[in-house]
């Protein structure tokens, strides 16, 4: 058993998606959050038994519109879908065949699927058939942080004339030709990590792996209709981000040896109270930002406002702050109650001019 | 965010309670505001879902599509929106006043002003705006005369709201984050339960506690668009099916209601407190902007005008960012100049200063450049303890005449020089009282209220090749007309 | 293979981008001018070249400091050609381009217009209307919105796009998505817009002449990835001398380190501050003081020169940096100015407070690749920077959580791997302080 096992307890790793890894990028400066994905602990149920559940979920009518707008998209083999390529991508395609990798004769187990996966890709790109090839649910492998994970996929992988694109079908919609920035940001830091696995892929099998695109074809419904429109979507930004934080991941040993020993967060075993002092050991870097996608979020919130910490008052702030860490700290030196260190002279002199022409206009 | 607003934001936490970073209200404030808090249904783009409408805080009125996939609900859902909305619009518009000018012309006295729980209240408006301004009221798929009609106003709100200091259509949270400083994050303060919970929280409770009362979703719904996932799990979805089943919208209706009520609630509480806020003295003068266009817009429609289309031109573009920087500048220095505390973000940045006139040389003339003949350019040494970050050469306005022109001569230590370059009569030496006086305690800024001029650009009809060439005039189509909105 | 020399790499391209612009079937050409690369000499070769063939010219940049320096070179090259250089009212031109007496100056175009070349700022162009130039040269044409383009297309047939495309975008105060992915987007550069929506041959000059041997392939690997220079000097061709020796102390080390290797970090204790990090601050004008102090020399292809204060600027993101510099005695004389300002100009040596040194958290405003650009690229012999340590790992730490929108080409380099490709360089000269 490995440090991180123990750390987890009995229960079953999380396996990590494209989102997850992707997410690695969104606050890669937390080791708590790096430590608890390392370990595949379920960051979910830690909150919610920390009494800290996640602030956010998925409503039911979102699920069903994500799926419906799937299986529309990917109806009559991919019928939508090829009209799609042929338009985006200015392909002549005649006529292409679909691969669901989804289950391989009914065995849906990782490493099966996976092996079917290589064998398929490989075949593709050996063959150098001129006709496209489709390959929904392709399942790849990565490794993160000296673990090898699967990835979970949401994809299909399109391959004409030898060369590889990553399909990302989303269901929020693209009007007048632009969609929500934010929302378009997150796919296209998902699709970098299936471009860097099935790279990864490639050169494991010996293939040049720029056949794969940096292209990713995002498929989403245009304007108010359920009708699929396709844009290609650069993705090298995301991939070189994806790669420096993977390839940063080693820090999770330097994590690890900080630790004190015998430290568990098995939610069977121990009680809130134990695992949140088993958390509290790993440092976080709360922002409010983490509130829209880490789980542990509120818990963090809780103990940086426990701490008076300027964390809480966003990262903006804390910076014109000075980087002042505590929000009496700040305070003190504006009203002069406490002596500035060396290091504060000058922000302590700035919030002491702060304080007295704020203190006169309010007046 | 400066640390004048970051300090607040830290002193709203010791105290317990939001701080005031405004000292009047910078926004115009209608005497019958229009609150409309609309909800859609999640994972939709734009499918309404239900709105508490008003201008009655007793009374507000609640409209819901209870089938939200139902094409000919979400119409109706419209048009019933309009029956509430249009009236209050063309009301105003039918009132006018005369406007002195070179031309004197006619401007509705009044006009409409929406407001809204948040930013996303206003994209959902321009969306709803953007998906109901081009529908027909004939051919294939006929929508009530009112819903193109209502698309068009809801466009012209939205499209209002991208310009600095209108009131058109307002966000309740970007209103009140202008006036106080909360003890949370200003992605928090997006949250108009927990802002106000740190503004006023309720007897008994400080502002953060209040703020973690109003983040539990019983008894704070979201604020909208959005409703909250478990809500939409646990009781939209069941409602849904007791309307399919039974016919009956009462339970989508009751359902949707306990999600709205206590935003409204919290609305009408907002403007409460805006309301308490002195008006700044320039607020009136940009919501005659507003009214101006309200005005220009009411023509624009009685004469037939097309739906705008569904995106700029080059040139429109071009003309619209410069509008766009020319209000952003004009509000910028205008809330500075109407209020001391705004002021104190440019006093801290050194773009502004503050402090006692102790030399004056009124009768100062010399032959300006480019000029042949002297005049009068005094000179007003003022002596500040503010972190001055101006050079000479800079010009400046003051909050005593936003008109007049000065320039900075030279800043020694605590002593600012400057030049006064205009408005100081005809004669020889200056106009009584145009220039300050040893011992007046002034304030000098490098904010320009009057906004700049707008660059000289081509009709559309003459976009140069750079820029793609002239392009098609928008002509409404039958495909807009009939555009999905499934 | 035959490889070319610099002189005769930057030959060949002049006389490409000459042939396509006055012989070519387009009524545009771009010309990616990297930091120092003769830009100016090809707007006046181009210049001579169309006044000579009797044809008219109108020359568009973008600040009147620029339609000045541009004004005395061209006439300074030319002095027979007849310039007119269109100012606003009350603009009072400079005696290096009165001087000239072939340059005539004036704020109305019926004065000017009779001359083979008139030149003024965009915003000046903007104004004349019922003239039309066949041909026209914009220069600086990144640093220009593409509104301003359409304020003036209208006055010219064809024309010659000089920029440098590594610099810093064109700025908007308003913050609006509006446009996003419309081709004619008006927050976009001049040349960004005519790109997209026209077919536009696209030259590069490829030799940089200002920068140094040890500076030419870090700025193009870390700022120009897909359009890469090279110096046009070798490293024996320029060489920073001290002709004091110094002290033991950071200052003096840091000099030695940037004169014997072009760089040097000169790396602070790790510390979160203010904009106006009094050290940093301290260390800038230091560093200037101690480099007039000892002597710097400069040996270059055209000879030696004392290093005087013209010769050297402080550079820095905020204007409040600057006024804290300016503060902290630095020598009269050095230029001291935040990035936007130092565009296109050119010093022996420069000092840089980097953007991110004592932030916690880094900005798109901090991480912007143009900014680092400006501030490593306007040295002929040697660069300084002075920052906080811990700038490596608040790139590490840095969120990638910036919005996309669709239809938007990818710009690059991407600024936060410009600046790790700097800190990486850097690291290797580094002096602690």
């Amino acid at each position: 058993m490995t440090r991180l096992d123990t750390l987890r307890g009995p229960a079953e790793p999380l396996d990590h998606n494209a989102r997850t890894i992707a997410a690695l990028a969104v606050n890669p400066g937390c080791d708590r959050r790096a430590l608890l994905d390392a370990a595949g602990v379920d960051k979910q149920r830690t909150a919610t038994h920390l009494g800290f559940p996640a602030p956010f979920g998925q409503s039911p009518f979102a699920i069903t519109r994500a799926k419906s707008f799937d299986a529309l998209v990917k109806a009559n083999g991919c019928a939508h879908l090829l009209r799609l390529l042929r338009s985006t991508l200015d392909l002549s395609i005649s006529e292409a065949s679909y691969s669901d990798i989804s289950d391989v004769g009914g065995n849906d187990d990782h490493q099966v699927r996976h092996t079917r996966t290589r064998a398929l890709l490989k075949r593709a790109a050996t063959d150098g058939d001129g006709a496209g090839t489709l390959f929904d649910h392709p399942l790849l492998k990565l490794t993160v942080a000296g673990h090898e994970v699967y990835l979970e996929p949401a994809v299909i992988a399109f391959q004409i004339e030898g060369r590889f694109h990553i399909v990302e079908i989303k269901s929020f919609a693209v009007i007048d030709d632009q969609a929500d920035a934010g929302q378009v940001a997150a796919a296209a830091r998902q699709s970098a990590v299936y471009v860097h696995a099935l790279r990864a892929l490639f050169t494991a099998e010996g293939l040049d792996p720029g056949r794969i695109s940096h292209n990713v074809v995002l498929v989403c419904p245009k304007d108010f209709a359920n009708h699929p429109t396709a844009t290609l979507l650069d993705v090298r930004q995301q991939l070189a981000a994806l790669e420096r934080q993977l390839s940063r991941l080693t820090r999770i040993d330097r994590i690890l040896d900080e630790l004190p020993i015998g430290i568990t967060f098995d939610l069977e075993t121990q009680s809130p109270d134990e695992v949140g002092k088993a958390v509290a050991t790993v440092g976080a870097r709360f922002a409010p930002e983490c509130l829209a996608s880490c789980e542990m979020s509120l818990f963090c919130r809780a103990e940086a406002r426990d701490r008076e910490s300027t964390d809480v008052l966003g990262r903006a702030a804390r910076d014109e702050l000075g980087g002042i860490e505590s929000i009496p700290a700040v305070l003190g030196l504006a009203d002069d109650s406490r002596p500035p260190s060396p290091e504060q002279l000058e922000i302590a002199e700035q919030l002491r001019y702060v304080r007295r022409i704020y203190t006169e206009a309010v007046a | 965010m400066s640390i004048m607003s970051s300090y607040a934001r830290a002193l709203a936490v010791q105290n317990g309670r939001a701080q005031p970073v405004a000292t009047v209200r910078h926004l115009h404030l209608s005497a019958t505001p229009m609150v409309f808090i609309p909800l859609k249904l999640a994972g939709e783009a734009a499918a309404p879902l239900a709105a508490l409408v008003g201008t009655d805080p007793a009374n507000p009125r609640l409209l819901v599509v209870p089938q939200p996939r139902n094409r000919d609900l979400r119409f109706a859902f419209m048009a019933e929106l309009a029956e509430v909305l249009l009236p209050y619009i063309e009301g105003l518009a039918g009132v006018t006043e005369t406007v002195e000018a070179k031309t004197p012309y006619e401007r509705c006295a009044d006009a409409p002003q929406l407001l809204v729980p948040n930013r996303g209240g206003i994209a959902f408006t321009k969306l709803l705006g953007r998906s109901t301004r081009f529908r027909r009221t004939d051919g294939p798929y006929p929508v009530h005369p009112s819903v193109p009609v209502l698309g068009q106003w809801l466009t012209f709100l939205s499209e209002r709201a991208e310009y600095a200091g209108s009131s058109a259509l307002v966000s309740m949270t970007d209103a009140l984050a202008l006036h106080w400083a909360t003890g949370q994050s200003s992605m928090e303060d997006a949250n108009l339960a927990t802002q106000l919970a740190w503004i006023a929280p309720p007897e008994g409770l400080d502002g953060p506690e209040a703020a973690l009362v109003a983040e539990d979703p019983l008894t704070s719904p979201p604020a909208g668009p959005e409703t909250h996932p478990d809500f939409d799990g646990q009781v939209l979805e069941y409602a849904i099916q007791a309307f399919e089943t039974s016919g009956s919208a009462a339970q989508v209706r009751e359902a949707l209601r306990s999600q709205l009520e206590p935003t409204w609630t919290l609305m009408w509480q907002g403007v409460r407190l805006l309301r308490e806020l002195p008006e700044a003295a320039t607020v009136e003068a940009r919501w005659a902007r507003d009214r101006d266009q309200f005005t220009r817009e009411t023509a624009r429609l009685a004469e037939g005008g097309f739906p705008r289309g569904r995106v700029d031109g080059a040139v429109s573009a071009a003309i619209r960012l410069a509008d766009l920087e020319s209000a952003l500048q004009a509000y910028e220095a205008q809330r500075a100049f109407d209020d001391p505390l705004v002021m104190i973000e440019h006093r801290v940045a050194g773009k502004a200063f503050s402090g006692e006139v102790v030399a004056v040389d009124a009768t100062r003339r010399i032959v300006p450049a480019g000029k042949t003949r002297a005049a009068p350019r005094p000179l007003v040494t003022i002596r500040t303890s503010d972190p001055v970050r101006l050079s000479p050469g800079r010009r400046l306005v003051s909050s005593r005449n936003r008109k007049q022109r000065t320039e900075i001569v030279d800043i020694t230590g605590d002593l600012v020089v400057i030049q006064v370059n205009d408005q100081m009569g005809r004669g020889a030496t200056p106009a009584p009282g145009s220039v300050p006086e040893v011992g007046d305690v002034v304030c000098y800024a490098e904010l320009d209220p009057s906004g700049g001029q707008r660059p000289r650009l081509p009709a559309g009809e003459d976009t140069p090749w750079t820029h793609g060439g002239p392009p098609e005039p928008y002509v409404p189509t039958d495909e807009d007309a009939q555009e999905a909105w499934s | 293979m035959i490889t070319l020399t610099p002189g005769q790499a930057a030959a060949e391209a002049t006389e490409a981008i000459l042939a396509d612009f006055m012989g070519g079937p387009h009524r545009g050409v771009i010309v990616d001018s990297p930091p120092g690369a003769g830009k100016t000499t090809l707007v006046v070769t181009a210049a001579t070249t169309l006044a000579d063939s009797g044809e008219r010219l109108m020359i568009v940049a973008q600040t009147n400091e620029q339609v000045d320096d541009l004004t005395d070179k061209l006439a300074t090259k030319a002095p027979t050609l007849s310039i007119g250089r269109l100012h606003s009212d009350g603009f009072s031109v400079p005696s290096r381009v009165t001087r000239h007496p072939g340059v005539t100056a004036s704020n109305k175009i019926d004065q000017v217009e009779s001359c083979a070349v008139v030149i003024a700022t965009a915003d000046k162009w903007a104004y004349v209307s019922g003239h039309s130039w066949s041909w026209a040269i914009v220069d600086e044409a990144y640093q220009m919105r593409s509104d301003k383009l359409l304020a003036i297309a209208a006055l010219f047939d064809r024309a010659l796009f000089v920029g440098d495309p590594g610099q810093l975008d064109p700025f908007s105060v308003v913050d609006t998505e509006r446009w996003a992915g419309l081709a004619w987007d008006p927050m976009q550069s001049a040349v960004a817009v005519i790109g997209r929506l026209n077919d536009l041959p696209v030259h590069r000059l490829p030799v940089s002449w200002r920068l140094p041997a040890s500076a030419a392939p870090l700025v193009s690997e870390a700022f120009y990835p897909f359009a890469s220079f090279r110096s046009g000097t070798a490293a024996a061709d320029r060489e920073l001398q001290l002709t004091t020796a110094g002290f033991p102390v950071p200052w003096d080390r840091t000099l030695n380190e940037a004169a014997a290797t072009g760089w040097a970090l000169h790396e602070l204790p790790s510390r979160h501050t203010i904009r106006t990090d009094a050290e940093a601050v301290q260390a800038c004008a230091g560093l200037a003081t101690r480099l007039l102090q000892r002597g710097a020399v400069a040996h270059d292809e055209n000879g030696s020169h004392d290093v005087g204060p013209d010769r050297i600027a402080i550079g820095c993101a905020h204007t409040d940096q600057v006024a804290a510099i300016r503060a902290a005695g630095t020598p009269a004389g050095v230029t001291v100015d935040t990035a936007n300002r130092l565009q296109g100009r050119e010093y022996d040596v420069t000092i840089v407070l980097h953007p991110l040194s004592g932030r916690r958290d880094a900005t798109a405003f901090h991480l912007e690749s143009g900014r680092l650009c400006v501030l490593t690229s306007r040295h002929r012999h040697a660069c300084i920077v002075v920052a906080r340590a811990g700038i490596a790992e608040l790139l590490d730490n840095h969120p990638s959580t910036g919005r996309v929108q669709l239809n938007v080409p990818v710009k690059f380099p991407d600024g936060w791997e410009a600046n790790h490709a700097v800190l990486a360089h850097l690291s290797n000269h580094r002096v602690g302080a």
